[in-house]
């Protein structure tokens, strides 16, 4: 298939005069200057891997990253066969596992609120292979994939948009509020997951360990005047947080441009340094995501803002289709040519990580894997009527009563 | 029972604090330990004496719980509840904030999920305001929204309500509005006993707790009975009429009843001190002996809360703040909140006198 990069590189005088965007943008795309290229198969390959396990260099293209007060992180970047073919198999998955729900709401079975992150997959595996276990990272509602890779199930995810028992939440919470011991959500308030993300690391600090936040939001939810609040603190009290800035250039229906009269999120932060970096390319995701972990924990720098410039293919949500306030074609352009699973996928057959046959076998064990989850999720009883009543106050410290609609409804707990 | 749990966890530690007497010794519950003061002389504290006590002891005894606010640190305090605190914890366990409530707010919140026991001070609650999205939603809500996964054990406290003098935008009364939240507790308490108790109680708590003190209780040596977390408190009996107040109303009610008993009115005051939950049990119980209910509360009318009962034999007077925002002119801010001879009058009229 045909990968032409969409851009062709402004000429050395441009990029002499400091201008942030080193690259032309074509008509279609917005404007509002991407400094780096979004392209997700520009990685160049040093020297070839031999077997699984042993590491070998990628170098990564010079535009993949945009810095803003910080040192560029090394272009060049240790994998291994193994963790390339997780990254596939994962990104693979996410995507089947987003499709599932899609479908799932078309055909009623999922209600309310559902934001799809298709098209953003290498923003959420891309960090889960940067950081540690134990790091914290909390987000918006666009969430389902980090509520998996993060320690959570396929199954208790699709369960929970189903409103199931076997759901992650037990069907309480829905599609915006799924958690792990080390996710801390799925948060429904625009901006309101970035000062809790703060606190996180707060506490962190506070406890001396050697772990980090990354409190994610995207191009809608910069503007918010918490995530300023939460900049503040977090540089003054030298916080290990990385706010990180989702910027799929579209707020619901608004593009970048209309919302912020600064679109390049990652300078943002002030006196906190940013990164800005190709959110397409899983490699540069991954690569900046270690950059900011280290500068965060190991030398604890304090904060960085981190600004991954993605796209998601569909709408906001399942209720918007995506099409008033851009063009299918530009939607297009994104899916054929800057895709980041087949951006993948490019280099792992150019690189002799795996043949075409063993990624379809990839993908047709992804769609099993997913098939079999949402059938194990349908299978999930509702929640008794009981549960209505339970955890509205931490078990055992309940109230005497909680009153129903009238007099008659309620729940007596001792 | 939960709440004779809470106390027999929390009464060794009142025990070994300095503890004012009961300025009236009744058994108010069973379990309640009472305390033995052979002589008679009154040890009593301030409110905010023992709200900076129960801080103290909580810190003392739990290394995760830390303080957060504007001027709680260096400066001891804006209204000096966590005086003499920062030299004893230091930094790091007090912290001084900048003037951005919502940012503040959504840290302590952050901070509890990740397993501390953060005591969130708002300057006043009409500063909350700023903030109340992560107070209600991040803090109120969590917990249920993820199946009991992620509890958040965080104490907002600060003053609420009317101060003297501080006009509209400083004197409302927000019981009423977080009250209304499923999965927030809220308190009010009165008395230094009420403050001591409950506070040790709300770090405690492993729910998200609003504790609204009120400034001009602060100084006061403020004497009640000894707190139960749960229940409202008979802080004196009558047979006439029941009046139902929190905070600084039961000042106001205390004294009402003391001038409707110069009359041989017999009220009976109830400190509710819990408004979520609320001690229903104690109030149908009072209305049941005396058939007349008055509540009062310094919140705006639309909000405070009214119930009707059974047994009663006149309506339900309410008595509650005036519906306009709080005014300055010291004879118009009068006007607008309850006082002992308004709670009087009103509290005849329940029992048809007219004079």
């Amino acid at each position: 298939m045909a990968h032409q990069p969409p851009f062709s590189v402004r000429s050395r005088t441009e990029e002499e005069n400091g201008s942030l965007a080193c690259v032309r943008l074509l008509r279609r795309l917005p404007l509002g200057a991407r400094g780096v290229q979004t392209t997700a198969d520009t990685t160049q390959l040093h020297q070839a891997p031999s077997d699984a396990s042993e590491p070998f260099t990628l170098k990564l293209h010079e535009d993949s990253f945009q810095t803003y007060n910080c040192p560029k992180p090394d272009l060049e970047v240790q994998v291994t066969k193994s963790e390339l073919l997780e990254m596939y198999q994962q990104m693979t998955t996410m995507r089947r596992m987003e499709m599932a729900a899609d479908a799932l709401y078309k055909a009623k079975m999922i209600r309310g609120f559902c934001h799809l992150a298709i098209g953003q997959e290498a923003v959420s595996v891309g960090m889960e292979h940067g950081i540690e276990k134990d790091d914290r990272v909390i987000t918006g509602y666009r969430c389902h994939p980090f509520a998996v890779l993060r320690g959570g199930s396929i199954k208790g995810v699709i369960a929970e948009l189903l409103g199931r028992k076997g759901g992650m939440s037990q069907g309480k919470g829905g599609s915006m509020h799924i958690f792990t011991p080390s996710f801390f959500g799925g948060n429904g308030i625009v901006g309101a997951q970035v000062p809790v993300g703060a606190g996180a690391a707060f506490a962190q600090q506070y406890k001396g360990e050697k772990n980090c936040t990354f409190a994610m939001y995207g191009d809608g939810a910069s503007n918010q005047g918490q995530v300023f609040e939460a900049y503040n603190m977090a540089k003054l009290w030298n916080l290990p947080t990385i706010f990180v800035c989702e910027n799929n250039k579209y707020g619901m229906g608004t593009p970048a441009e209309r919302s912020s009269s600064n679109t390049a999120y990652f300078t943002r932060g002030d006196k906190i340094p940013g990164l800005q970096v190709n959110g397409m390319d899983i490699i540069a995701a991954k690569q900046a995501v270690a950059y900011a972990r280290k500068w965060a924990v190991d030398d604890q720098n304090g904060p960085l803002v981190l600004e991954f410039v993605t796209y998601r293919y569909g709408g906001h949500s399942m209720s918007d289709p995506g099409t008033t306030y851009r063009t299918r074609e530009e939607v297009q352009r994104m899916r054929s040519t800057q895709d980041p699973i087949r951006g993948l996928q490019r280099y792992l057959e150019e690189w002799g990580v795996a043949t075409e046959q063993e990624l379809k076998a990839i993908d047709k064990e992804a769609k099993a894997t997913v098939d079999a989850a949402v059938a194990e999720a349908k299978e999930s009883p509702e929640p008794p009527v009981e549960d209505l009543w339970k955890d509205v106050y931490f078990k055992g410290t309940e109230p005497q009563f909680l009153r129903g609609r009238e007099r008659e409804e309620g729940k007596r707990f001792y | 029972m939960v709440s004779r749990l809470l106390l027999s966890r929390f009464a060794p530690a009142l025990a070994s604090a300095r503890r004012p007497a009961a300025a009236v010794p009744r058994h108010a519950f069973m379990g309640i330990r009472r305390y033995a003061t052979a002589d008679t002389e009154q040890h009593t504290m301030t409110v905010r004496e023992a709200l900076n006590l129960a801080m103290e002891e909580e810190m003392t005894r739990d290394e995760n719980v830390f303080i957060i606010g504007e001027e709680v640190a260096r400066y001891n305090g804006a209204y000096k509840v966590t005086k003499g605190l920062m030299d004893k914890f230091g930094e790091k366990r007090v912290v001084d904030t900048p003037i951005t409530e919502m940012g503040f707010a959504g840290i302590a919140v952050g901070a509890a999920f990740q397993g501390l026991r953060p005591i969130c001070e708002f300057m006043t609650f009409n500063f909350a305001m700023q903030a109340i999205d992560q107070i209600v939603n991040s803090a109120g809500k969590t917990y249920y929204m993820s199946g009991g996964n992620v509890p958040c054990p965080v104490v907002f406290r600060g003053p609420n309500g009317a101060a003297s003098g501080v006009g509209a935008q400083h004197s409302q009364d927000y019981a009423a509005w977080y009250g209304s939240v499923p999965g927030l507790k809220v308190v009010s308490p009165w008395s230094a006993e009420d403050c001591k108790g409950l506070l040790k109680a709300a770090i405690r708590d492993p729910n998200p707790v609003v504790f609204l003190e009120n400034e001009m209780l602060y100084g006061g040596h403020v004497v009640g009975l000894l707190a139960s977390y749960w229940q409202g408190q008979v802080e004196k009996e009558g047979s006439d009429i029941t009046i139902v107040a929190h905070s600084k109303m039961v000042t106001h009610s205390m004294e009402a009843a003391e001038e409707l008993a110069k009359e041989g009115i017999k009220a009976e005051v109830i400190n509710l001190r819990s408004i979520r939950p609320l001690d229903i049990d104690t109030i149908i119980k009072s209305v049941k002996k005396t058939n007349r209910l008055m509540i009062v509360e310094g919140g705006f009318p639309i909000s405070s809360r009214a119930r009707q009962f059974d047994y009663l034999d006149a309506p339900v007077e309410r008595v509650t703040g005036a519906d306009v925002p709080t005014p300055y002119a010291t004879n118009l801010e009068a006007l607008a909140f309850p006082d002992t001879p308004l709670i009087t009058k009103v509290a005849k009229r329940a029992l048809y006198r007219t004079n």
